[in-house]
This record gives C-alpha cells, sequence and structure tokens, in this order.
C-alpha cells in the first residue's frame, strides 16, 4: 500500500468532478420536489441523458450539441412522467419507478451501437495565468465548463426560490396545492415546467457521467447515481448550498475510494465499491430525523374538481 | 373541454380491465417500436407471445414458463403486501441476491457430504437472507424513519458488490481452474433443487409460489392482518384509529417481502441457475414490480401477470434469436407495459366526461 501516491490537489480537483453528475441531477429534483412532485426516476432520465448527450457528441463531434441533446432528452422522458402524474393523476412512486425501468431499458436499446467508442473531449477552461496557479488552479480555475454550470445553477435555484416571485409561487404550490389552486395560480402548469426542468437536470447530469467523468458508454453506467440524488435531496433538507456540500462529500468519498483500490489497500475492491451506498444510508439514518423541512404536499396527487 | 369526475367509488369493471388494455397497448406501441428498428411487428408479437406456448419447440418453452414465472410470483406477491399498505420495498433484487448467497453458502458448506436435512436447511436460510437483507430498511423506517425507498435500492447496489466478493473469494469453487463462481450446485445431489416431475419445469419454487399464492390470498381477505394491511393503504387515518400499529405493519411487510424474494434466490441458484457468480441476478427483483401492478396487487391477479410476464421473457429470447430483436427492446416492452397500466388506472378512479366551458 502507498497512500504517498495520492495527490491531494488532484484528489480535490477530482472529486469535484465525480460530485457533478449528482449535483446538476440533485438540484433538478430539488425544484422539483420543492413544486410538491415526487419523481423516483431520476435514475432513468440520467441514463437516458447519458446515452442521448453521448450519440449527439458522437455524431456531431460537438460535446456542447451533446449536452444539450442531453437536457432535451431527460426532459423528453420526463414529460412521461407529466402524462402518468398530472394528466392520468397516477401514483407518482410507481410512476417514477415506472420511469426508472423504462429509461434504462430505453438507454441500453438506444446505446447499441455505441459501446467502446470514445466521445469527443471537452476542452477544460484555460485561464493564462489563473489556471496555472499551483494548488488553487487546478482545483478552482482548470474543469470544463459544464462543472461551473453546475455550481452556477445551484446558485440559481437558490436565488428563484429564495429572493423572487416565482420561487414563492412555487414554493406555495409545494407546500399547500389546495391553497395556491384558490389563489388562482395554475397548480398543474407550474408543476409541469418544474418536473420538466428536473428532467433536464437529470439528462445533463447522466451526460457529464458519459462525456466527461468516465468517458464512455456503457450499460447502465450511471449504477445508482441518480438514487443516490434522491437521497441528496432528502438530507440537504431541500436547501440548494446543502445539495452542493452533501454532492461533495459524496464525491469525495467516491474519489476516496477509488484512490484507495488503485493504491492496494487491504480492504477488497467489492468493499470498497460498497461505501458510497452504505455512506449514503447512514446519512439518510443521520438526517432524516427532521422531517419538517420537507414540502408539505410532497407526493400527494392534485386534482381541482372545479 | 374534458374534465375528469373522481368516482364514488372505484369501477370494478374497469379495475380487471385495465390490465388486459394495457397488454393490448402495449402490443400495439411495442409492436410501432419493434417496425421503427426494421422489424415486421406482426411477427415479432407473435414470435414473443404465441411461439412460446403453441410454437414449433413449444414442448421445450412451457416448462420454461414455471422456471421464469415462479419467482417473479413469489417476489411480487410478497411486494404487493408491502405496497397496498404504502410501504415500499424496491430492493427486492437485493434481498434475492443475499438469499441466493446465505442459501449457497449453507449448502456449500456441507459439501462433500450428502445428507436429506442439506435442502431444507438451505431453504430456511435463503430466507433468511433475505429477511434480513429487508429488516435493514425496515427497522431503519421504525426506528430513524428512514425511507424505506432509499435505503433497500441502496442495499440492492451493496448486495451486487457483496455477489461479486462472493463469487471471486468466499464461496469460489476451489475446483473451478480461477474462474469466478462457486460450485455447480445442480451437480451436488443434496443440494439440488431438481425438477419434481422431469420435463415440467416444476421444481420447489414453483411449489412455493403457488403456496405463496394462497397464503397471501387468505391472509388478506380472511385475517386481522390483511385486512390492517388493506386498510392502511387505503385510509391511514382510519387505520390509526384502529389501531393499527405501523411498526408492526412495516416489519411484517418488509420481512416477508424479503423473506420470499430470498426464497426465489435460493430456489434459482440451487436449480435453474446452479451456482453464485457475479451476474447471477438478472433483474427479477425490479420486473416484480412490474408484475405486482400487473396483478394490480390481488394474489391471483400476480399469479396470472407473473405467467406473462414469463412469457415475455421467453418470448423474447426467442425474438433474439429468431428475429435479432434486442434484448433491451424486451425490457423497454417490459416497462411500457407498466406505464400503460398506471396511466389507464385513472379509469378506475374517475370518469371523463365532457363539461361546458364553464364561467370563472
Amino acid at each position: 500500500m502507498d497512500l504517498s501516491q495520492i495527490n491531494p490537489v488532484l484528489l480535490v480537483a477530482s472529486l469535484m468532478v465525480a460530485a457533478t453528475p449528482l449535483l446538476l441531477a440533485a438540484i433538478g429534483e430539488l425544484v422539483v420536489e420543492k413544486a410538491g412532485v415526487l419523481n423516483l426516476g431520476v435514475e432513468g432520465m440520467m441514463i437516458v441523458g447519458a446515452i442521448t448527450g453521448f450519440a449527439i457528441s458522437v455524431e456531431t463531434g460537438s460535446p456542447w450539441l451533446g449536452f444539450l441533446a442531453s437536457a432535451i432528452g431527460g426532459a423528453l422522458l420526463s414529460l412521461l412522467f407529466v402524462l402518468l402524474t398530472q394528466v392520468a393523476l397516477a401514483n407518482q412512486v410507481a410512476s417514477g419507478l415506472a420511469l426508472t425501468l423504462f429509461g434504462l431499458g430505453l438507454s441500453a436499446l438506444l446505446g447499441q451501437g455505441y459501446v467502446g467508442i470514445k466521445p469527443p473531449g471537452m476542452a477544460e477552461l484555460d485561464i493564462p495565468v489563473l489556471s496555472d496557479l499551483p494548488v488553487v488552479g487546478p482545483i478552482l480555475f482548470g474543469h470544463d465548463p459544464i462543472l461551473y454550470l453546475g455550481i452556477a445553477l445551484t446558485a440559481a435555484v437558490w436565488a428563484v426560490l429564495k429572493y423572487t416571485r416565482v420561487g414563492l409561487i412555487l414554493r406555495a404550490v409545494g407546500e399547500n396545492h389546495d391553497a395556491a389552486h384558490a389563489l388562482g395560480y395554475k397548480v398543474v402548469r407550474i408543476r409541469i415546467l418544474a418536473i420538466l426542468f428536473g428532467g433536464a437536470c437529470a439528462g445533463l447530469g447522466g451526460a457529464y457521467i458519459s462525456l466527461i467523468r468516465v468517458p464512455q458508454w456503457t450499460e447502465g453506467m450511471t449504477a445508482g447515481v441518480g438514487w443516490i440524488a434522491l437521497a441528496l435531496v432528502v438530507f440537504a433538507s431541500w436547501k440548494p448550498w446543502r445539495v452542493l456540500l452533501g454532492a461533495y462529500l459524496f464525491g469525495g468519498v467516491t474519489v476516496v475510494q477509488l484512490n484507495l483500490q488503485a493504491a492496494g489497500v487491504a480492504i477488497p475492491v467489492e468493499y470498497l465499491a460498497m461505501s458510497p451506498y452504505i455512506i449514503t444510508i447512514l446519512m439518510l439514518v443521520i438526517l432524516s430525523a427532521d422531517k419538517s423541512r420537507a414540502p408539505a404536499s410532497l407526493g400527494r396527487i392534485f386534482h381541482a374538481s372545479h | 373541454m374534458i374534465v375528469l369526475e373522481k368516482r364514488p367509488q372505484p369501477s370494478q369493471a374497469w379495475s380487471y380491465a385495465t390490465p388486459v388494455v394495457a397488454v393490448l397497448a402495449t402490443m400495439v406501441f411495442g409492436g410501432l417500436l419493434f417496425a421503427a428498428m426494421g422489424k415486421d411487428p406482426v411477427e415479432a408479437i407473435r414470435t414473443i407471445f404465441w411461439e412460446p406456448l403453441f410454437g414449433e419447440f413449444a414442448f421445450y418453452y412451457r416448462p420454461q414458463l414455471l422456471v421464469k414465472g415462479a419467482p417473479l410470483v413469489l417476489i411480487a406477491i410478497g411486494l404487493s403486501l408491502g405496497f397496498r399498505a404504502g410501504i415500499w420495498n424496491i430492493g427486492a433484487e437485493g434481498q434475492y441476491i443475499v438469499g441466493a448467497i446465505c442459501g449457497a453458502g449453507v449448502g456449500l458448506a456441507f459439501y462433500p457430504h450428502e445428507a436429506w436435512f442439506i435442502f431444507p436447511l438451505m431453504v430456511i436460510a435463503g430466507a433468511f437472507g433475505g429477511w434480513i437483507w429487508a429488516m435493514i430498511p425496515a427497522v431503519l423506517k421504525v426506528r430513524f424513519g428512514t425511507n424505506e425507498i432509499l435505503v433497500s435500492l441502496m442495499l440492492v447496489y451493496v448486495a451486487e458488490q457483496l455477489l461479486a466478493s462472493m463469487s471471486l473469494g468466499l464461496l469460489k469453487n476451489p475446483e473451478g481452474f480461477g474462474f469466478p463462481g462457486s460450485r455447480n450446485l445442480q451437480s451436488y445431489d443434496s443440494a439440488h433443487n431438481a425438477e419434481l416431475i422431469t420435463g415440467t419445469g416444476m421444481h420447489w419454487g414453483v411449489v412455493a409460489a403457488f403456496v405463496a399464492v394462497i397464503f397471501s390470498y387468505v391472509l388478506l381477505k380472511r385475517h386481522m392482518l390483511g385486512f390492517h394491511i388493506r386498510l392502511t393503504g387505503e385510509a391511514p387515518r382510519a387505520a390509526r384509529f384502529a389501531g393499527v400499529n405501523p411498526a408492526r405493519l412495516i416489519l411484517f411487510c418488509l420481512g416477508t417481502s424479503g423473506a420470499l424474494a430470498g426464497l426465489a434466490g435460493l430456489f434459482e441458484v440451487s436449480g435453474p441457475s446452479g451456482v453464485v457468480s457475479i451476474d447471477f441476478n438478472v433483474g427479477y427483483g425490479f420486473t416484480a414490480i412490474i408484475v405486482a401492478f400487473l396483478g394490480r396487487l390481488h394474489p391471483v391477479g400476480i399469479l396470472l401477470a407473473g405467467g406473462l410476464m414469463a412469457l415475455t421473457y421467453i418470448g423474447g429470447e426467442i425474438a433474439q434469436s429468431q428475429l435479432g430483436l434486442p434484448a433491451a427492446a424486451i425490457q423497454v416492452f417490459q416497462g411500457m407495459l407498466l406505464f400503460f397500466l398506471l396511466a389507464l388506472d385513472l379509469l378506475t378512479n374517475y370518469r371523463i366526461r365532457a363539461a361546458r366551458k364553464e364561467v370563472a
């Protein structure tokens, strides 16, 4: 075992990369849940985003178009969730599961011709002096643009929810849909938009895995990240900045675990690979005692009789 | 303008009709999907639904129906109990794996000793393995209010890693020339879950599935606990006033579904599969969720739904070899079925009416 091989600067830099898919998916789901909808289909939307993003980048040669396509792909899949839960008033838990099962199958079908291909890379940020700084450079100024988009999105979601009228309406719909309806807000329309936003974010997160983090396509490659994102929203108590913190924590666990595998620690690889999931469970246990932060209408079906 | 009007009572007729309509709709849209992939849709649907039952090689495929259907029904029966009460165990895949590991472990511990009691011990160990794996989310939910959906799902990934570790380490065949995977239980008589009647596909797992259906039917129809499960699902407030103990219900529902999933894993590993290997699990735990809903969470419905789902598995394999239809297409097909089912359920609970435009 040789722990001295592990470079702390690279560790932090790769932690941020590992955290970004989680962050993107979780921040989208946060908005969805703030609107009072529980979409358990994050994993399905991520994997569909991963393959649409991958396929479009390979076909067009542009990672930017790939990311755009992944957001559209994720949103399109979430449209199915909209049809089920907002139009057909189906149970949200079951519909979310259906979305994940369907998404996993669909992505495997779409991805058949793309196994073993390398996608076009995305240039990392290169600001003359700043990116070359010793420790700060690789950590703060040496990443791909989507990573910064994730952070910017977190800030934007926080600001919109906290300071704007739109955010207030969204929260009102999530807290008490009957009251919001009585005030004349279009509950269903607002929820549909939130779900589509969540789908687009999850799609982006998926594409980040297949285009930047890994980068290649394999079936089921999201490996539960979508589910961890759902857990993240719960233990962030529906607060954007805590989602960021949680995502980096998980990125950290993943990266340290991978580094330990590479350094040849005496613990078998399989047990190290279990750790992110076990830590998710532990975090859920520690932080789920307080449920008071959950939007009050979360997961309830809204049907306006008048 | 179309409005939905909530029915005072769910429509009986529609609750029977929706699964059938959903299957038909899936056939139509699945056919369109296959056509989009350049396959003859009618031929594909016929291969999936007709070939295994009445085709030329039906004598080979019909027993497979029992082999594939048994684990699905066994798991789905367990899941349906929880689903009815709003307790969501979606980690049956993990419980299935752990059941198989525990059961096979007990069997392999006795190798090469031959005795009548080995297989019964394995069955107990398999059920126990699944039960203990499901008790983790159950206890955490009861004790700390942790979300059982997320915990049970996370444990699937943990179980998959455990399976990898077992088939590469502890349970690896010492005479396997270094290849991953355990000894083959099929060639160890005392531990082999052999066909009870040769050529029928009937093994102990199929028997267990039928017994589970009967027990679940009696439980839900005739037993106080079953009544509490239904009451909690349909009217949680009323259930609380009626003195239903939610903690007991959570432990029972998750525990039972875990034990049944563990049993399914044990019967699979000691019979059709034979070895503990990295790719032992094939997603029965997730497909069983579709089976449970397709069967409308009713024991008899689940029995029929399990048969239908097994049919799509087998027909899918035939379509794969004969028409070159990719395996993922069948997965999409099964996912589609759940979509239509959930969407059409609207008709059970609501009446669709054309309404005059009202003045605000």
